[in-house]
């Protein structure tokens, strides 16, 4: 099939920046390990309060110095409502819910994923600013999902 | 071909048609005009210019919205406009039955789901997201809503049958061919939907207590990806077939046109994942996979910007004009036809900038479910798509009614109004998603917290933007009822565009729509059994729904 010059160049030019996107983002996954959150993890969502650790939501800080922060999402909030984490800190987030499905949004941090009853969602981010950070469920859980929100005070 | 039809046994036919076009047509621009008044209502909500009443709350006005607007106004008038494609490409005697039967099962599915939106027993918004269970009747609504296409579809697919028998050896009619593709791909998309239904109507009836919420949302964003390529593909029939005739123009080559249709048939469904990235229990290299597949249906649309700006360049040529100016300043841009759908082409650049974002992979994380994404489907099913529907109105309502179009100028309004309103809306809405705004949110303030402050003002021009749309959507809704209604007849039609006659002949294959449908439904398997074989595979909680509204 006769294909125009003018569109061969076209296409090239297109195929070629979408081959540029793709290298970049798969060496950025492979090599930084810039991969969205995946984390399969199941846990029964009529007995989170009960689960360790979830029965004991919020920071814990582990032997390497790093910190994990467990989250339980719940129409319509989170617990903890409020968490202090230390300058520098790495923090890794589990959440999951215990009714319907939620968000787990801290904007301008890159920690976003989706909370799905029944599963543990997880992402980390390294906290290196101090002030504070706003933490919303940018899912819509119901009635009240605007007033879903939580703080986390970097210090 | 058709316009010569003079028999008046032929001529009956043809108003039976034109009357069944017609009525998709026209309740598609209902939906519009009511599902848009809530789009309204939100951005003033959104933007604390109003409280939303408790009768008519926010999340009850985003359903409607949602629904009416993506599944209705767009299913209605690509369902109107296949008709007429194979209608007024293949004259023949044919029965309505069957087309009859699909509009009112769509009609009745969508005021069930309708009703059943508004009475406040289905605050699910448009994605019906489960835990969250709605009353059985919205479930049985969007059931026969997409029941009722699959009886269009059927009609489509029959007329290429028909075609093929009675004109062997023959290529399929261009628009035709774009139409069974839209087609051929939408029934295997909705399989998806269909499937997921089966799972929600007996769940929400009470005969089974729990439900696996990651296998509905699976089937859900395999059906809904798709979902927006068929309003695509219904832009761009649009844009291949009947524009070129607003300024005298041709298709610029038919091969690649059926080229450019048959890649989105194949590849417009294996991509849904693109929608779960941020999602646990689907390990990362499906998400990976899906969005290699995603970046091989941006290809098509590479296709269409060439196709599109060589077909003017040779036509303003053959006119006389010179050069990237000389084009652009003898297009048609007092006919609404042409300026609604070249302002719809503008608007997708940024559309398509957009939605390569999205779906890269790790990218997504800054984007996922921020007023960026509300952005992004704004400017492109609100911006290429209904204003190509809208221009095509335009054209339609006069070739289907005998009348002539009531005051183009201001349908010429409209499509600046809705061009100036849409690039103001969806900016601000992409803007206040990069500073991280959710989306599905009645109010942003979040009780003065600390990081919401700087949302507020991008949610003024939004509802700013909002306005100018739904000033348009009015014009829009004044002059398709008065063409109706008050104005003269007149003999007009809404032509398709021949192929250059230097172009080179179509190959054959490209027209065995049966063997690329397999195809695509291959690479849909493919694509999708891993991930369904990885979420059987882990023990997956059931649970049971909730009304949390």
């Amino acid at each position: 099939m006769h294909i125009h010059r003018l569109e061969r160049a076209w296409l090239t030019f297109g195929v070629g920046m979408l081959l540029i996107f793709l290298a970049t983002i798969t060496t950025a996954a492979v090599v930084d390990g810039f991969v969205p959150p995946s984390h399969t993890q199941t846990i029964d969502p009529t007995h989170v309060s009960q689960t360790p650790p979830f029965d004991h939501p919020g920071l814990h800080k582990l032997a390497d110095g790093s910190y994990e922060a467990y989250y339980v999402a719940q129409i319509f909030s989170f617990t903890p409502h409020d968490l202090v984490i230390p300058r520098g800190a790495h923090v890794t987030f589990y959440v999951t819910s215990t009714d319907v499905v939620h968000g787990f949004s801290i904007p301008l941090t890159g920690v976003n994923m989706m909370v799905v009853p029944g599963w543990v969602s997880s992402a980390a981010h390294t906290f290196n600013q101090p002030g504070t950070f706003l933490l919303v469920c940018n899912e819509y859980c119901g009635a009240g999902h605007q007033l879903m929100a939580a703080q986390i005070e970097v210090k | 071909m058709s316009a010569q039809l003079d028999l008046p046994s032929m001529r009956a036919t043809y108003w039976a048609e034109n009357r069944l076009v017609l009525a998709h047509v026209y309740t598609s621009t209902a939906a519009l005009v009511i599902g848009a008044l809530f789009g309204l209502l939100q951005a003033f909500s959104r933007a604390n210019w109003i409280v939303m009443p408790a009768w008519l709350d926010y999340y009850r006005a985003l359903t409607a919205h949602g629904v009416l607007l993506a599944l209705v106004f767009t299913t209605f008038f690509i369902t109107g406009l296949s008709l007429f494609n194979v209608y007024r490409s293949i004259p023949r005697e044919r029965m309505m039955t069957v087309g009859w039967i699909g509009y009112w099962l769509m009609l009745i599915g969508t005021v069930m789901a309708a009703a059943t939106i508004l009475s406040g027993n289905a605050t699910v918004l448009y994605t019906f997201y489960a835990p969250l269970k709605a009353h059985p009747a919205f479930y049985f609504g969007a059931t026969f809503l997409v029941l009722g296409t699959w009886f269009v579809g059927f009609e489509v697919l029959e007329h290429v049958w028909w075609f093929r028998k009675h004109h062997p050896g023959e290529p399929i009619p261009l628009v035709v061919h774009g139409t069974a593709c839209t087609w051929a791909m939408w029934f295997i998309a909705t399989i998806g939907i269909v499937t997921e239904m089966l799972i929600l109507i007996p769940w929400s009836l009470g005969w089974t207590p729990t439900i696996n919420v990651m296998l509905t949302r699976m089937l859900f964003w395999y059906f809904g990806h798709p979902l927006v390529y068929f309003w695509i593909m219904g832009a761009y029939l649009i844009w291949y077939n009947m524009i070129p005739t607003t300024y005298g123009g041709k298709v610029f080559s038919d091969p690649l046109t059926r080229l450019a249709f048959i890649m989105l048939l194949v590849l417009s469904t294996p991509v849904g994942l693109h929608h779960e990235f941020l999602e646990p229990g689907i390990a990362p290299g499906w998400k990976w996979l899906h969005m290699l597949l995603t970046y091989g249906v941006v290809l098509p649309s590479f296709m269409t910007a060439f196709a599109i700006f060589a077909s003017f360049e040779i036509a303003m040529q053959r006119r006389g004009k010179k050069g990237f100016i000389g084009t652009i300043r003898g297009l048609p841009w007092t006919d609404p036809t042409f300026s609604a759908a070249a302002f719809g082409m503008i608007l997708f650049i940024f559309g398509g900038f957009g939605g390569i974002v999205n779906a890269s992979y790790s990218m997504d994380v800054l984007v996922h479910n921020t007023m960026w994404i509300v952005g992004h489907f704004h400017v492109t099913v609100g911006g290429p798509v209904a204003l190509t529907f809208i221009g095509a109105t335009y054209r339609l309502v006069p070739a289907l009614t005998g009348r002539r179009l009531w005051a183009p100028k201001l349908a010429l309004v409209q499509t600046w109004t809705w061009f100036i309103g849409m690039a103001l809306m969806s900016s601000a809405m992409h803007t206040a998603g990069l500073l991280g705004a959710p989306r599905r949110t009645s109010d942003v303030t979040y009780m003065g917290m600390q990081g919401a402050a700087s949302w507020h003002p991008e949610m003024v021009l939004t509802a700013v933007g909002g306005s100018l749309l739904y000033m348009s959507i009015l014009m829009f809704a004044a002059v398709a009822i008065g063409t109706r209604f008050v104005n003269e007849p007149a003999t007009t039609e809404f032509p398709f565009a021949k192929t250059d006659e230097q172009g080179l002949p179509t190959p054959p294959v490209f027209d065995r729509l049966a063997r690329w449908s397999a195809l695509a439904l291959g690479l849909a398997v493919l694509a999708y059994v891993g991930p369904f074989r990885e979420l059987f595979s882990q023990h997956a909680y059931l649970v049971p729904g909730m009304r949390t509204w």
